[in-house]
């Protein structure tokens, strides 16, 4: 896999002011596929995955050590030089409870090309289409584009967010635990609509549910207090870990 | 068995001794403040009329208004409204989505809200030194108005803050993921979702403003004025004018203030009854402030 990388952290490490959260975790993530990191509460596997956009940045006393390398440009995007911005418009994220702006649908998904100054009426409304169309949303809400997004359910919300994140053709797309806060019909939907994105984007997904990254990622990293404990694909972490560790998770021994 | 029994009793003899204590504390504040109303209303409702608001201060009670006074408070709170306003939410918003959190912002807070407390006297010292002695802006419109600028800015600036910590972190970190920058989240964003919040704020700051006596006085505000200060608007080009804003002054409270030192009894009466209209001002304000709470709450749910 190692000529067909989307990205990739080398000895990353990361400190919230002294808690050193990430310790020299280095995990390769393939292009067009899903990769799924698992681990028990407080693990770092959130703390991993807002590395991806710099979220870290917003807040004060945090600090990246490490690489996390971009391909095919090859460049470190937490390093100094690079603006968290230009990274944030090429890497998008999903959150976990869906958090939509409280305007309307069509503003939501237009949200990312505005801030790129797009404010031609013709691409907007194209792209906020293609993109619901994209998140499996466009058939329940093409009528009411105009309304409030507070006003869709739980999983409908989510699929917004996710078209939201879509809209500005992003390379990857991180998601935190997505299903976290919704119902099963809603989670099974959102599922499907990972396993059907990852054709055109890279997947990195935060998962508390076992299941569920059997069920959707190629990829599956197992983590615990800040380390990466194994990586490996999917079918042979859950079928033949080689850590004793990662065979005590999966099987419920802990966590 | 009885046990319990007794002390349930006695904890329900407790409950309903705290239900009638508390209700008449609420009574007692709600009497008076409604004695006062009515009181300020019999004396000063004979002395209302479209002749009192249209007439300038007399030596005569009968032939008094108060058309200086309301004239006066309206264009000084309209300088304190221009002033208050967007210094208030610009710092409230410095504040909490760009200033680093530290020792220093920690000071700043801590003495807005010491600020906000200060007695209003002092404002007026401070503003008879800046605005009177060393700006020379004289004893007018634009120096009052300032004070009392000075006097809400506080205001403005914590409830702008309040408005604005409501607002999810969850929506900051929607937008900035997006690749946002500050200014365009703060645009987008902030200011929309935190405007409710931040108009009570300002109105209610602007409904103190409107009583204050004491800072007024002290920057030397008349209390005898038989003359409308210049008009804002004029018949030539460019239809507008600023001359009004080094006129002399005087208040709805000063009026008042002054008809009530006075020995006459038909200065009472009038004083009641622009006590009556400065009431309605406030109350007309309030209400305001209120029906838009309700109006942007409505709209945003988080």
């Amino acid at each position: 896999m190692s000529n067909n990388l989307k990205s990739e952290s080398r000895k990353l490490n990361f400190f919230y002011g002294n808690v050193h959260a990430l310790k020299n975790v280095s995990m390769p993530i393939e292009l067009n596929k899903v990769t799924a990191l698992i681990g028990p509460s407080g693990c770092g596997k959130t703390t991993y995955l807002r590395c991806f956009n710099r979220m870290h940045d917003l807040y004060p006393h945090n600090r990246y050590e490490g690489e996390i390398i971009l391909y095919p440009d090859n460049i470190n995007i937490i390093s100094s030089g690079i603006d968290p911005i230009e990274v944030r418009m090429r890497i998008s994220m999903v959150f976990q409870k869906p958090n939509p702006f409280p305007k309307s649908i069509y503003e939501n998904v237009a949200y990312g090309l505005r801030v790129r100054g797009v404010n031609n009426r013709k691409i907007l409304a194209e792209k906020v289409e293609k993109s619901l169309r994209g998140a499996a949303l466009w058939d329940e809400i093409k009528d009411r584009l105009d309304k409030p997004a507070f006003d869709l359910s739980g999983g409908q919300q989510q699929r917004l967010c996710i078209a939201r994140a879509l809209a500005t053709d992003p390379e990857i797309l991180l998601f935190d635990e997505p299903t976290s806060a919704l119902d099963p019909i809603a989670t099974s939907k959102i599922e499907e609509l990972i396993i059907e994105l990852k054709k055109k984007v890279t997947i990195l997904i935060v998962t508390h549910n076992m299941q569920q990254a059997a069920r959707i990622s190629d990829w599956t990293g197992f983590m615990m207090l800040g380390e990466l404990i194994e990586f490996d694909r999917t079918d042979k972490i859950f079928t033949a870990p080689s850590e004793k560790l990662t065979e005590d998770y999966i099987t419920g021994r802990f966590g | 068995m009885e046990d319990i029994k007794k002390r349930i009793r006695i904890t329900k003899f407790l409950d309903y001794i705290f239900a009638i204590v508390g209700l008449l504390s609420t009574l007692v504040g709600l009497v008076l403040l409604f004695t006062l109303f009515i009181d300020l209303f019999i004396d000063g409702a004979p002395r209302l009329s479209y002749k009192f608001m249209a007439s300038f201060p007399s030596r005569f009670p009968e032939e008094a208004g108060i058309l200086s006074a309301w004239v006066g408070t309206f264009l000084v709170m309209l300088v304190t409204a221009f002033a208050a306003i967007p210094l208030g939410i610009a710092a409230g918003i410095y504040l909490e989505e760009y200033a680093k959190k530290n020792w220093l912002t920690n000071i700043i807070e801590i003495n807005i809200s010491n600020l906000a407390g200060v007695p209003s006297i002092v404002y007026g010292l401070l503003a008879l030194g800046l605005f009177v002695y060393f700006f020379k802006f004289g004893e007018s419109i634009l120096t009052g108005g300032l004070t009392l600028a000075l006097l809400i800015l506080p205001m403005v600036i914590i409830a702008t803050r309040e408005a604005i910590r409501a607002i999810p972190n969850s929506i900051r970190e929607a937008s900035y993921a997006l690749g946002a920058t500050k200014w365009q989240t703060v645009q987008w964003h902030i200011i929309p979702y935190s405007t409710g919040g931040i108009l009570t704020g300002i109105i209610i700051g602007l409904s103190r403003a409107i009583g204050e006596t004491a800072p007024i006085i002290t920057v030397g505000a008349l209390t005898f004025i038989a003359f409308l200060p210049s008009s804002p608007i004029t018949s030539e080009f460019p239809f507008m004018s600023f001359k009004w804003l080094s006129d002399p002054f005087t208040v709805m409270p000063i009026q008042m203030f002054n008809w009530v030192s006075r020995p006459q009894a038909g200065f009472h009466v009038n004083a009641a009854a622009a006590g009556i209209i400065l009431l309605l001002m406030t109350l007309l304000m309030n209400g305001f402030a209120i029906y838009i709470r309700y109006k942007f709450r409505k709209r945003i749910k988080w």
